[in-house]
């Protein structure tokens, strides 16, 4: 038996969203009488942290501590309509709806302590610590909570906004076959190192090295554990997990966690990670968001480096045990290859 | 049916119910007494979000027949904090973002809380070792190691 090691690499231009027929998030804001705001989306968080990053962009653009603010995601009955959380386009689509409204909301917010301070709402600014303040005269202040107290139960206004986000429905070009699907995309390049078994056929991942460009990292603590998440998936994917049987007979697939493998605890792989951050134009505070692009370049990196190990080229997924020693039968023995 | 009564403590709280015969544990738990903190994955052992701490050893709720607690001491995540105030290992995963979904977390941190008691020194691959029932989908494990080694080490300058 001899351990064969092997280099992958793969890259990734993903594309943020997509577009059947156009591609729309809402959001609306509204502020409760004691000066704390409500987010109201129909998108919800898998985990990955929507919830926290919509909730940054909305104390941001309002201008209020981001204690102040809360993300209710709890019923697509209730709330306003979102084409919903995949194809990674959270932080971008619903971001960029939440900017709008509470944009709406800040400006109803400002003609309320307007006034009540007798200036013009032009002339006021928030310090983000729950204050509004006439420029240049921090003297002249009023609180959020006063502000919203006067409107609710004095001047009868509802410090609201309503936000809408969309990429609209890109058709084809008949002629030339072009279309604008999308309007933003996120890139990555990963590189991964294994060693291949050459007598039991196994796969060993032993480290990956990446580097993500997700715009700005609007949570750079989430970003990360959502990209080694992700990349550990991906691997998970590369080399294990198929509800496929390995067998000609459907009966030979999996049906539980008994049988269906994934990686446990015990095969972490050291992942060194730098994230690029280039502000996308269109994107809320330049945040494209990584969403399922973490995963896939680490399929193709570990199919290249398996190739590079053993020479053994796997077209289907997952790269089994019996898939390599199969490929190595083929080519009688193993080859390094593409190095 | 014919239900048996069963009295165990749950989070130090004397706790008497009724069980139907056959009944497990992590139904009990959740709709019979109300602590919805231990999770339902999977019902069949193999993903460890049900984990309970009986008697300090760390058991699969769905897995245990409620009438074989009699008497015994069950401990589960809503009995981890002190009022207001996190366990550590509570807030070691909060702050280290050890959860995403948090689907798994209530059983990895009753394997943590069962590992630091026997073991408050653990090295990583006793870390590894103690959350090998337990599947987390989200985080690739990394974070959770993580928290909990850091968590230990926490407690232990506590203790000292
Ligand atoms: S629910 Fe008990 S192990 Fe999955
Ligand atoms: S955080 Fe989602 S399963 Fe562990």
């Amino acid at each position: 038996m001899s351990l064969h090691k092997g280099r992958g690499f793969a890259c990734i231009n993903y594309p943020i969203g997509m577009n059947l027929g156009g591609d729309p998030s809402q959001a609306l804001v509204h502020s409760t009488p004691d000066g704390k705001f409500m987010v109201t989306l129909s998108a919800i968080d898998l985990g990955q942290g929507m919830k926290s990053v919509t909730r940054q962009i909305a104390a941001e653009t309002i201008g209020v501590p981001v204690e102040d603010v809360y993300v209710d995601t709890a019923d697509s009955d209730t709330g306003p309509h979102d084409m919903g959380s995949f194809a990674s386009r959270g932080t971008h689509r619903v971001g960029n709806a939440v900017i709008q409204a509470a944009k709406e909301a800040r400006g109803v917010m400002l003609e309320a302590a307007a006034e009540e301070l007798e200036v013009n709402a032009g002339d006021l600014e928030t310090d983000g610590h729950g204050n509004i303040h006439v420029k240049g005269a921090p003297g002249r202040t009023i609180t959020v909570e006063q502000t919203a107290i006067a409107a609710q139960f004095r001047q009868g206004r509802t410090i609201s906004g309503r936000g809408i986000f969309l990429i609209p429905m890109s058709d084809v070009d008949p002629d030339t076959g072009e279309m604008t699907p999308v309007s933003c995309f996120a890139h990555a390049a990963v590189v991964v190192d294994l060693q291949v078994d050459d007598e039991t056929g196994e796969v060993e991942v032993l480290e990956v090295n990446s580097a993500y460009e997700v715009g700005r990292a609007l949570n750079p603590k989430m970003v990360e554990q959502q990209l080694i998440g992700g990349a550990w998936m991906g691997i998970s994917h590369a080399l294990y997990e198929t509800t496929e049987p390995y067998y000609p007979n459907r009966d030979h697939g999996p049906t539980d966690f008994n049988q269906y493998l994934m990686p446990g605890a015990g095969q972490v792989v050291n992942h060194n990670i730098a994230v690029l951050e280039r502000p996308a134009e269109d994107a809320p505070f330049g945040g494209k968001g990584p969403g399922e692009m973490c995963a896939n370049p680490l399929l193709p990196a570990v199919a290249n480096a398996v190739y590079n190990a053993v020479g053994v080229r796997c077209d289907t997924l997952p790269i089994t045990p019996e898939k390599v020693l199969r490929g190595i039968l083929v080519n009688g023995g193993a080859q390094n290859r593409g190095g | 049916m014919a239900k048996t009564p069963v009295q165990f403590t749950l989070n130090d709280k004397e706790t008497a119910v009724f069980v139907d015969g056959g009944a497990n544990l992590l139904d009990v738990l959740r709709r019979v007494v109300g602590d919805l903190s231990p999770k339902y994955g999977c019902g069949q052992g193999t993903c460890g979000t049900c984990t309970v701490l009986i008697d300090g050893e760390p058991r699969l709720s769905c897995l245990t027949l409620a009438e074989t607690v009699s008497d015994q001491s069950i401990e589960t995540t809503g009995g981890l904090a002190d009022g207001p105030d996190l366990h550590p290992l509570q807030r070691v995963f909060m702050e280290q973002f050890a959860a995403q979904c948090g689907y798994c977390t209530p059983g990895m941190l009753m394997a943590a809380k069962a590992l630091l008691a026997r073991n408050p020194n653990p090295q990583r691959e006793d870390v590894i070792e103690a959350i090998s029932g337990n599947i987390c989908r989200c985080t690739g494990y990394e974070p959770i190691i993580d928290a909990i080694l850091d968590a230990a080490g926490e407690m232990r300058g506590r203790v000292s």
